[in-house]
């Protein structure tokens, strides 16, 4: 397949926006641009909380559903009177401290699963990535939320399950760079001077498939934000008083006529933080994947 | 032919296996197990519970309690709901039509918004277009269903009230009108990152088959650009999509449990939040594994289907 390859029905019109250059400078420009809303997202919640009048947990009963920007509330309250600028802070520490945990309790398992598989290959093999079919036929928010209805919900219990729920892609994508790498000279090399299996396997064949991982990572982390969302708006997730933003969407529908601002700023909060991870997984992957040039 | 059949069949049913495997473990997993629901009558004792586990059979080891268990699935006996004893099978029966109805209608959306706007985007790749479909593929990605349905339910009912805010009927107004109304909002929703998939997926086989040697033998004769597009390009770019749509199989569930929840749309997904609330075991477990069954059957479908299309499969 030529690199230079053209459209159908019509040559590529030669403008500034259609060099491979620019195409490139834009996609990093949005993983630019997510990596920068990261680490303002990161500031505003570990800093901010400590700057704003009000904590996340004063009740303010006067001042019941005030509307963003009257009197002294920038974001309003919620219906028990709580700052809600506070609240989504406090929430945005739990919530992205909850995708970062199971981004890498999840890829552990699976990039341990995904090189063993991959390694063994024959019986070993295709038991381990059958299993991960099997896990991958049930649809992650059935299997989260009936997980997390059985066992005592706990921010750390919470992670345990999504990243149970996440891992099966890492595992895959491991698998089958594994296997491709697996008879590379290098490892034929590792064979003869006869290093251990478990060698091979965590020096040897993890760290050259570590571009893949880290973009799988990347994207997982976006996964679990939304994951925890998901299940703390349905009422299994992080529990209140405990600020989370999925748990602060709970309970706003009924709201949704007279405090639009209830259900509308933590889902803001929520996208800018999910779309921020999965514009830096796709700049990554562009840069580390050279295959990605073609599209 | 037959041997691809007979492969993918085995598969499937080793597949089966496993996933009872995992939904007996999770069946296991539940505070008390299977025998929670008596714990909590009053005036139970020990010695009581103990007879009854033995009359459950639950005295007996694992292997054989997962065999029996087993069996008695394939055979359609997936116990009694607690809240009400129909049997769990004829509970979900009753949610399932809804959620095919939206299930079905937002992959009717998506598949055709999204593969117009993959061939448009491979078409004219590096346009401003092709930019906008790609970042907005993006975005689309990272919104969460339920956030999305409730915007949507606060602009479309609540600010314009052009469409209910819910519910999949109005109650003594069964027309197919109504429904249709009802109907709108909840499958838009739920096509909205399906949309951005399909899309992304579309372009990307677009691709693929526009840079191969027939089209250009197909150009080279002097055909014209759109009648390639239409009778070489997309057909063979559609036929990896087949796969796609089963593989999104399992999004669609779940995107289907929160989208339900938020339009009370009497489906599968409300049916496990409720009975999740009610702590309802029996349908919780029967609908995990109905979903896991669906999701197998449909890649299932959707591997036959490829194979019987597609030549290069079909004729070895």
């Amino acid at each position: 397949m030529s690199v230079s390859s053209t459209p159908i029905n019509r040559p590529i019109k030669s403008g500034w926006w259609n060099s491979r250059t620019f195409r490139r400078f834009v996609r990093h420009r949005l993983a630019a641009l997510g990596v920068v809303m990261v680490i303002l997202l990161t500031l505003a919640c570990v800093i901010g909380p400590y700057l704003l009048p009000y904590n996340d947990l004063y009740i303010d009963l006067r001042a019941r559903f005030s509307p963003p920007l009257t009197g002294y509330h920038f974001l309003g309250t919620d219906p028990l009177g709580r700052d809600i600028a506070a609240r989504l802070l406090m929430a945005g520490r739990i919530s992205m401290l909850v995708g970062f945990a199971a981004m890498i309790l999840s890829t552990m398992i699976g990039a341990t699963i995904g090189v063993v598989a991959g390694y063994y290959g024959g019986r070993i093999g295709t038991v381990l990535m059958r299993f991960v079919d099997a896990v991958l036929s049930f649809p992650s928010i059935f299997l989260l939320l009936a997980l997390a209805a059985f066992i005592k919900p706990s921010p750390i219990m919470i992670t345990v399950i999504i990243a149970i729920t996440s891992w099966m892609e890492v595992a895959r994508i491991v698998e089958a760079e594994v296997r491709s790498l697996r008879e590379r000279d290098f490892i034929m090399a590792a064979r003869m001077l006869g290093l251990s299996n478990r060698w091979i396997m965590f020096r040897e064949l993890l760290p050259n498939a570590m571009g893949p991982i880290i973009v799988a990572a990347t994207l997982t982390v976006a996964r679990a934000i939304l994951l925890e969302a998901y299940v703390s708006f349905l009422g299994y997730g992080i529990q209140p008083p405990l600020p989370s933003w999925g748990n602060m969407l709970n309970g706003a529908q009924q709201y949704l006529q007279s405090a639009p601002w209830l259900a509308i700023i933590p889902g803001v909060a929520i996208t800018l933080a999910v779309t921020s991870f999965n514009f830096i997984g796709d700049g990554l992957r562009d840069a580390l994947d050279a295959r990605s040039d073609l599209n | 032919m037959t041997r691809y059949i007979l492969n993918r069949l085995g598969q499937s049913l080793v597949l089966l296996v496993l996933v009872s495997m995992i939904g007996f473990a999770v069946l296991n997993l539940a505070p008390g197990g299977p025998l929670s629901q008596f714990a909590l009558t009053p005036g139970m004792t020990q010695a009581d519970l103990d007879r009854i586990s033995a009359q459950m059979g639950l005295d007996r080891p694992l292997v054989v309690q997962y065999a029996d268990w087993f069996w008695r699935l394939l055979r359609g006996d997936w116990g009694r709901s607690f809240r009400d004893s129909r049997p769990v099978l004829d509970v979900i029966g009753g949610h399932f039509g809804a959620t095919l109805l939206l299930m079905g209608t937002a992959t009717v959306i998506s598949v055709t918004i999204g593969t117009w706007v993959g061939i448009k985007g491979a078409t004219k790749r590096y346009s401003i277009f092709d930019y906008a479909a790609t970042v907005g593929a993006m975005v689309a990605l990272s919104i969460p269903t339920f956030w999305f349905g409730l915007v949507a339910i606060y602009i479309f009912s609540l600010k314009l009230g052009w469409l209910p805010a819910g519910n999949m009927y109005t109650i003594g107004n069964g027309s197919f009108l109504d429904y249709a109304i009802h109907l709108i909002m909840p499958a838009m929703v739920l096509a909205l990152v399906d949309v951005a998939v399909w899309s992304r997926y579309m372009r990307t086989a677009t691709l693929d088959v526009i840079n191969q040697d027939f089209v250009r033998t197909a150009r080279a004769k002097g055909m014209t650009p759109r009648r390639v597009l239409m009778k070489h390009v997309v057909g063979n770019a559609l036929l990896p999509m087949i796969t796609l749509a089963g593989l999104q199989v399992p999004t669609l569930l779940g995107g289907a449990l929160v989208t339900e929840t938020v339009f009370t749309w009497p489906g599968m997904g409300r049916l496990f939040l409720d009975s999740l609330g009610y702590q309802d075991y029996p349908v919780v477990m029967g609908l995990l594994m109905f979903s896991a069954i669906l999701v197998l059957l449909s890649n299932l479908a959707a591997d036959l289907l490829t194979a019987f299309v597609d030549p290069r499969i079909r004729l070895t």
